[in-house]
């Protein structure tokens, strides 16, 4: 127990605390965490620069390959890169396309549906063995919230958008609800594979892979583990052929060798900033900045601005106070955002003393050089000293009642 | 009435000797609530002292309970402990543990909820602020306070608050309270995937509490339990009820992937929330400063008074 608490101590919680709820990896790193499991994938090996892709597809027979961009974003193979090449995932039947490929994706920046459309930079690519598909599943092992249990969901139908098929088709789509007392029961798998469709040496190894991977899932405490598509193939294997795997960050303590694998290329640099001053920062496309205590406040101020009739640039939340360095860092990380055109403070400071925020609000104001429109609403604790420090400060912070009274203020002046 | 906990209700803090929880076990002594014990294994036989409060201190829950009649525990301790703390109280045969620390791992929770199924023991939260039933003493002092809510925002009264998040249960007490409407109990049921008691829970208490004569519903965007609480109360709830949901604005890329819309179903977006809330009868606020006036606009459509 000793030991536990001085490990809790030693980890950089500021460092855990950028990342919300779960933490993404890379589709070669969740491939080489499924073979630790036992989960079986295609052969494959990731690659940083051309010349360790070049040196990784020498070791191999001259055999068709899959080259896939590494990102941590879905929608890669019907993706576009900002050059125009199309595809994050090529099939290549010679080593001279694969490599050919591999170029023309390093260091190149590939937009799909899910990246927005400033895309992501590719910096690692992997290759894979080409499999030789009998039929496409697809299989998912996430938190069940309405049970508070792990629940699996497979359907028939893989390789293709889950949503479209739980829409079109929600028939096709299994879900078994696992009791943590016991944790995932034969039986189980055995119903899910015969409702899948598996017999036979098929069905063997579906059983194992899914032990495997629901192993894989508790174990590592998984956020969430997909698997689209997992393939049969004529020789009666069963291969994960896609991997997207993400981890409760509340748990990543537990788990050096998950920590290792966070990829910092693929976080926005503003949040990772934000989070050294313990600030949780979501960059938006709006042009009023908002700067909040408590995560619920924060969501709802950026919906009051919206509400009338402005544009959220961010969500931020300081968390429970808001010191003066607080707001400094959270200031010169907001006017990083060459969009900002105004910025709404809104405060609730139950047990925080109204008076010392707005002393911190002034300090920062002055210490930033802030020229940009500034409504500050505060409530709560000595808020009359607090609104007299704002209102005798020389600077021009207008000052709102009430949450509505702010956002109608702010909106007004950036419009 | 209030629920769930009144100014008599005797509670144990765990994690007293931690800077946080001593904090906030000094501002309930001051609001005026009956702080009996605090746990912290290795340090019993020792007092938490502030002003003239000498609370002592014990090494299991069993203890303090035995040693001081303690019904309810507030949890401050560590994330990688809080469970086991969680436990510990459920297995002393507590009313109610209320569990304040962040960041608890959801495996962790996943197992203590199998776990206290079926137990006398509730469990509000973990992540949460905590609850507050007012007092009558100034700034509603003389209530009971368990967690980290501003106790002096409150008033005594007969409106009942349920949320998840803090700042915004503060944001609808301090609008009942400056609209000289008071409160019986606000209970903050805590931000997780994972928790204790949701939101229908509480109504259910609100519903059958004589004293509380109307309800805000506070909620957010993700899972669907704003929804089963806003059918019950079509069912269920002839009080008045206003509600709120958080995150209209809130980047979608930034939920559970896809699997996690399947089995959230489509009901959990704030507009789809908000619709449910409208056909269940319940009065929507249409931005967070509005949150006390849909409830007045409900009272005053069912002739309720709730001052």
């Amino acid at each position: 127990m000793r030991i536990l608490r001085r490990f809790w101590r030693a980890i950089p919680r500021r460092l855990l605390a950028v990342l919300g709820p779960s933490m993404n990896i890379h589709e070669y790193q969740a491939k080489a965490l499924f073979e630790k499991f036992g989960v079986p994938v295609p052969k494959g090996v990731a690659a940083k620069s051309p010349l360790e892709f070049e040196a990784a597809l020498a070791q191999l027979p001259d055999a068709p390959v899959v080259v896939k961009s590494q990102i941590h974003a879905g929608g890669r193979g019907k993706g576009t890169f900002t050059d125009g090449f199309k595809g994050g995932v090529k099939f290549a039947k010679t080593k001279t396309d694969a490599l050919d490929y591999a170029n023309k994706m390093f260091g190149n920046t590939l937009v799909t549906a899910q990246t927005g459309a400033a895309g992501r930079k590719v910096q690692t690519v992997y290759f894979t063995q080409a499999s030789d598909i009998k039929k496409e599943y697809y299989l998912a092992i996430l938190l069940d919230r309405a049970s508070s249990r792990p629940v699996i969901v497979a359907s028939t139908e893989g390789g293709v958008e889950i949503e479209k098929v739980a829409h079109d088709t929600p028939e096709k789509i299994f879900k078994i609800v696992i009791d943590p007392a016991y944790g995932l029961a034969d039986f189980q798998i055995r119903d899910l594979i015969a409702r899948l469709g598996f017999a036979g040496n098929e069905a063997k190894n579906a059983a194992k892979l899914i032990r495997s991977l629901y192993a894989c899932y508790w174990e590592t405490d998984a956020a969430m583990i997909e698997v689209n598509p997992l393939i049969t193939t004529p020789t009666g294997e069963v291969l994960a052929l896609d991997a997207k795997v993400s981890f409760d960050s509340n748990a990543l303590y537990r788990h050096p060798e998950i920590i290792a694998l966070r990829d910092l290329n693929e976080e926005d640099p503003k949040e990772i900033e934000a989070s050294k001053y313990a600030l949780s920062y979501i960059a938006l496309d709006g042009n009023i900045a908002c700067l909040v205590n408590g995560a619920g406040l924060a969501m709802s101020t950026m919906d009051i601005i919206q509400h009338f009739g402005g544009s959220p640039a961010n969500f931020l939340d300081v968390g429970g106070g808001a010191s003066k360095d607080q707001v400094v860092a959270a200031f010169k990380i907001i006017l990083g955002d060459p969009n900002v055109k105004g910025i709404l403070v809104n405060i609730f400071g139950g047990i925080m003393d109204c008076n010392v925020i707005a002393t911190g609000i002034v300090e920062a104001v002055k210490e930033v050089g802030l020229k940009l429109p500034l409504v500050v609403r505060l409530e709560g604790n000595n808020v009359a000293a607090g609104k007299a420090t704002l209102a005798n400060s020389g600077l021009t912070i207008v000052s709102g009642d009430t949450m509505a009274d702010a956002a109608q203020k702010i909106v007004k002046l950036v419009a | 009435m209030s629920i769930l906990i009144t100014p008599e209700t005797k509670i144990l803090v765990q994690g007293i000797t931690g800077d946080f929880g001593g904090r906030h076990a000094k501002l309930s002594l001051d609001y005026g609530t009956q702080v009996v014990a605090g746990v912290t294994p290795g340090k019993g036989g020792l007092f938490f002292e502030h002003g003239a409060h000498k609370v002592p201190i014990f090494n299991s829950v069993a203890d303090a309970v035995a040693a001081t009649g303690a019904t309810v525990s507030v949890v401050f301790v560590p994330p990688p402990f809080a469970a086991d703390a969680i436990l510990e109280g459920v297995d002393a045969g507590l009313d109610l543990v209320v569990a304040i620390t962040e960041g608890i791992p959801i495996k962790d929770m996943i197992r203590v909820k199998r776990v206290i199924a079926g137990k006398k023991t509730r469990l509000v939260g973990p992540n949460c602020p905590g609850l507050v039933t007012p007092g009558t003493g100034k700034d509603s002092s003389g209530g009971c306070r368990i967690g980290i809510a501003p106790g002096y925002i409150h008033k005594k009264g007969h409106v009942g608050v349920v949320s998840r998040s803090g700042t915004l249960t503060y944001e609808a007490v301090f609008q009942l309270t400056s609209r000289n409407i008071g409160q019986t109990t606000s209970v903050g049921i805590g931000g997780d995937p994972v928790n204790g008691t949701s939101h229908l829970d509480v109504i259910k208490l609100f519903n059958e509490d004589p004293d509380t004569h109307g309800i805000i519903l506070i909620g957010e965007i993700g899972g669907n339990a704003e929804v089963e609480a806003a059918r019950w109360i079509k069912a269920n709830c002839q009080k008045p009820v206003a509600g709120f949901i958080a995150g209209a604005t809130a980047p979608a890329g930034r939920r559970m992937g896809h699997a996690g819309a399947i089995v959230g179903g489509a009901e959990d977006t704030a507009a789809a929330k908000i619709a449910v809330f409208q056909e269940c009868g319940i009065e929507v606020a249409a931005t967070p400063s509005d949150m006390a006036d849909a409830l007045i606009r409900a009272a005053k459509a069912k002739g309720v008074t709730l001052s």
